[in-house]
């Protein structure tokens, strides 16, 4: 299938100031992948997104979207194709309403009244957000911005999902939630994020960055798998494949020696695991 | 509490009070928009010494106060803190004019003082009915009324922009200055050595956010142009509304009812 | 240095409201010429930013008090003339609206005070001549200094004239002059020197924020001639208010200078709508006689003359009481609703 693919050749970006933010990236998705991208801070991910809609003009290399290469011409048909959901709901949501901020892309659009609420409403009932339509974003809790600024993009009809960090400063319960939201699209998704259980659960297949490298593309659980590749990104296991921090022999080791007031001989290991991830949620925000 | 906290705080509560639901709430909000224009025209086109005759206009806020169900301890509260401003105004009219032009029992009352007064109520009339204007309409719906009374769309972008990023700068800035001051160590003030950089801060941070919402625009479709969504229809109860107390304001700016009342009331 | 509506006569404050609608207009028309469509965000997100500077005080050197920004000048160094003034516009309209500061109908004179002369007179004329293309620190503070000191002066001036052809209050003219200016003077060096300090931070920064509107045409493609024939326009305008409501009701203005060259006959105040308004009321009156010789003083009173205040009083009282009950029997009958 030609259709829905994103192609990306020997990108190459240089900002302004001599920063060389992306040396050489080239990949392909195909249609209905759900892709991670991960890497440590400056690694270039965020740089990479801001290309995938045209925002930022590669220095060298081609981007192509479905038919379409990236260019000038293509890229309003690009950017609707491609829905771009930003790390910071607040800088998504600039409208005095939840119901403006979905209808934002429709109305840019020129779609009819009666066209634009059919998909203000889709898209609030796709992410469970029907009952906010008349709120102002600033009353809105942090998991509720999050599914509303990913609603401002599904009303769009894209065919390609873009989400910068989408789990990033949720407490477990919004971000649970969310998870089971996009899980359930049938959307290509391109998803950059540090939170790498998330990225476990997600995407089967994910891409490596490091300084502006593609330093492994692989299925999620292989690449996880190779302790050196992640090591040398400046990355670490999933907790979920760590292993309990407590009973697993190797975290045993690496951990000092527990405190015997503490830590109880022969302790609740499911207690244990479910705490590690708690404080991983934490980490993020 | 910084003030920058309370700022937000009060923002958020007219905020809230503006989505509640009444008869006046679903009222246009261009109606709402022009008979406080008209108010406050008649207001304040009273004469220099009037007093007893502004004090009907008091209906009106406190009308919509109660057909909207606003709590009025808050709304008074955020009226009244007009008082020292009107007063320091005002209060050089004593010391100007010191003719005795109003006789109270023995009592005989400079100009100056009646004139300060009569600021002091006219302060606290317009005040009053702009508060209430917007905890009953909402200033983005304001804005849009606004908008389709003839102020110019690039303006009224500007307006709804400002607004809802005040919640996010504010909370931002609140931040800043709560850190600054835990550091502190007691000393109240910020000097300018520091001043300038923690603003400068912000300064760029609010620049890399405005080049990020930028972005997301882009990503919808954004072409420079706002486009608006027409809402509400100005129907027969909101001409009467406008007709209505337009017709009142300027009856009470004809006549001097509490003095009418007043000469009834004493038999003279 | 907000201007209150309590102060303003309506002639006056519909003046200024409307120079400062068609300042906006003309700016609004301006500025998706003049500026990359990315503005639209950033004049917004700046408005927001100098509404919550002006909430962080800091220490004025020297004096134990604490002031702040007003953001006119700072605006319009980091936007240009028209985009700062549209967007300290409505900075001041959400004040006026929340925070009553000033009110609906001062609104017009506050936005022309406070955005108008720093915005299209003291950055045009003063800072971007002082500070030059390639300023260095110490000529951007001196820039920053003396623009804020003249933008205010004008401003606090400004003040001065639009009250004192308010005819409300009854500061003579001269008094409110030596009262203004000096403390303005003040605030005025305030704001440069806040003003400067983050420019200058900016500068280290992110020079090129600073650099490309200072690069840029001082205002868009308008030659300074046009901009100063526009705000001769203004002055026009504003005279021919005043001298149109002098001629219409002598008292406001020929009563202001008549204090200042010492002349304390007590002036009836000016309204010419008021004075619509009464025959009005002549022609209307109910109570034929009951209305002229109502003793709550009306501002025709000729000078001199003594009012019994009393029925004013009670029957002030009465209403206050009235508006009250009333007010408790709407709500009472809206929550039934």
């Amino acid at each position: 299938m030609s259709h829905h693919i994103v192609e990306v050749k020997q990108l190459r970006h240089v900002y302004p100031d001599g920063t060389e933010a992306l040396r050489d990236v080239s990949f392909r998705i195909h249609h209905g992948e759900s892709v991670a991208i991960i890497g440590a801070n400056g690694a270039g991910k965020s740089t990479l997104l801001l290309h995938l809609n045209g925002y930022l003009p590669a220095t060298s290399g081609t981007i192509r979207i479905g038919d379409h290469p990236l260019s000038k011409e293509t890229l309003n048909e690009i950017r609707r194709t491609v829905g771009m959901v930003f790390q910071d709901p607040d800088d998504q949501l600039f409208m005095p309403t939840v119901f403006d901020d979905v209808a934002f892309g429709p109305l840019n659009q020129g779609l009819t009244p009666a066209l634009i609420e059919q998909r203000v409403t889709d898209a609030l009932e796709r992410v469970e957000a029907r009952e906010l339509r008349n709120k102002p974003p600033y009353h809105l809790s942090g998991g509720e911005k999050k599914r509303v600024a990913i609603a401002t993009v599904l009303s769009m009809l894209p065919e390609i999902l873009v989400l910068d960090e989408p789990t990033a400063g949720l407490d477990p319960r919004a971000r649970r939630q969310l998870m089971a939201l996009l899980q359930d699209f049938h959307h290509t998704r391109i998803i950059t994020s540090h939170d790498l259980d998330m990225v476990l659960e997600l995407c089967e297949r994910t891409i490596v960055l490091h300084q502006g490298m593609v330093m492994a593309d692989g299925p999620t659980l292989e690449i996880f798998g190779n302790e050196t590749l992640l090591a040398a990104c400046h990355l670490e296991k999933p907790f979920s494949m760590q292993g309990c921090p407590v009973c697993s022999p190797k975290a045993i080791r690496r951990l000092p020696k527990p405190q015997p007031p503490l830590v109880p001989p022969h302790g609740d290991r499911q207690h244990d695991h479910a705490h590690h991830l708690h404080d991983h949620d934490h980490h993020d925000h | 509490m910084l003030a920058i906290d309370g700022t937000l705080f009060d923002f958020k509560r007219l905020d809230l009070l503006a989505m509640r639901e009444s008869a006046v709430h679903r009222l246009d909000p261009r109606a709402k928009v022009l008979t406080t224009l008209v108010f406050i025209v008649c207001v304040v086109s009273f004469g220099r010494y009037e007093l007893a005759a502004m004090l009907p206009f008091c209906l009106f806020p406190i009308a919509l106060l109660a057909l909207g169900d606003l709590p009025a301890g808050y709304i008074a509260r955020k009226v009244l803190v007009v008082i020292p401003f009107a007063v320091m105004v005002g209060l050089f009219n004593p010391l100007f004019d010191r003719q005795v032009i109003l006789q109270l029992g023995p009592l005989g009352i400079w100009g100056g003082w009646l004139s300060c007064l009569s600021i002091v109520v006219r302060a606290l009339l317009t005040a009053a009915a702009a508060i209430v204007l917007v905890a009953v309409t909402g200033f983005p719906a304001i804005c849009v009324a606004l908008e389709q009374l003839g102020m110019p769309r690039v303006f009224a972008v500007q307006l709804l922009f400002l607004y809802r990023y005040i919640f996010v700068l504010t909370d931002e800035g609140g931040r800043v200055a709560r850190a600054r001051q835990l550091r502190s160590c007691g000393n109240k003030g910020m000097g300018l050595r520091h001043f300038g950089p923690l603003l400068g801060h912000l300064l760029l941070r609010t620049w890399e956010r405005a080049e990020r919402i930028h972005m997301a625009m882009l990503a919808r479709g954004f072409t420079g142009e706002m486009h608006a969504r027409r809402r509400g229809r100005f129907g027969a109860g909101d001409v009467l509304f406008v007709l209505g107390w337009s017709a009142l304001f300027v009856t009470f700016r004809l006549y001097n009812f509490p003095q009418l009342l007043g000469m009834l009331l004493l038999g003279s | 240095m907000h201007m209150a509506d309590a102060l303003l006569s309506p002639a006056v404050g519909g003046a200024m409201l409307a120079a400062t609608a068609g300042t906006i207009a003309w700016c609004s028309s301006r500025v998706p010429r003049d500026l990359d469509e990315y503005k639209v965000p950033l004049m917004g997100v700046l408005g927001a930013f100098v509404f919550a500077a002006q909430m962080i005080n800091f220490a004025i050197p020297g004096t134990g008090s604490s002031g702040h920004i007003g953001g006119g000048l700072l605006l319009a160094i980091l936007l240009g003339p028209h985009a700062a003034f549209l967007t300290i516009a409505s900075v001041l309209f959400i004040q006026a609206l929340f925070f009553a500061d000033g009110g609906l109908l001062a609104l017009g004179c506050n936005i022309f005070n406070l955005g108008f002369f720093q915005t299209f007179i003291a950055y045009p004329l003063i800072y971007r001549r002082l500070a030059g293309r390639q300023p260095r620190q110490s000529r951007l503070v001196l820039a920053a200094i003396v623009a804020g000191v003249v933008g205010l002066q004008l401003a606090a001036f400004a003040v001065v004239l639009e009250t004192t052809a308010s005819g409300i209050s009854a500061l003579p003219f001269k008094a409110f002059v030596l009262l203004m200016q000096p403390i303005h003077l003040a605030i005025g060096v305030i704001e440069g020197l806040a003003t400067a300090a983050i420019i200058a931070f900016v500068h280290r920064a992110r020079p090129e924020l600073v650099e490309s509107t200072l690069a840029g045409r001082p205002l868009g493609s308008l030659p300074i001639r046009g901009m100063l024939a526009a705000f001769a326009l203004a002055a026009v305008l504003l005279g021919g208010v005043v001298s149109w409501f002098a001629s219409t009701q002598p008292d406001g203005l020929e009563w202001a200078i008549a204090k200042v060259t010492g002349d304390t006959e007590l002036p009836a105040p000016a309204h010419p709508l008021h004075h619509t308004l009464a025959a009005i009321q002549e022609k209307l009156a109910i109570f034929p006689g009951d209305t002229g010789q109502s003793g709550s003083p009306a501002p025709d009173n000729p000078a001199g003359r003594i009012d019994n205040g009393l029925p004013g009083l009670i029957g002030g009282l009465v209403t206050l009481a009235t508006a009250v009950l009333t007010g408790l029997l709407l709500r009472s009958c809206a929550r039934r609703a």
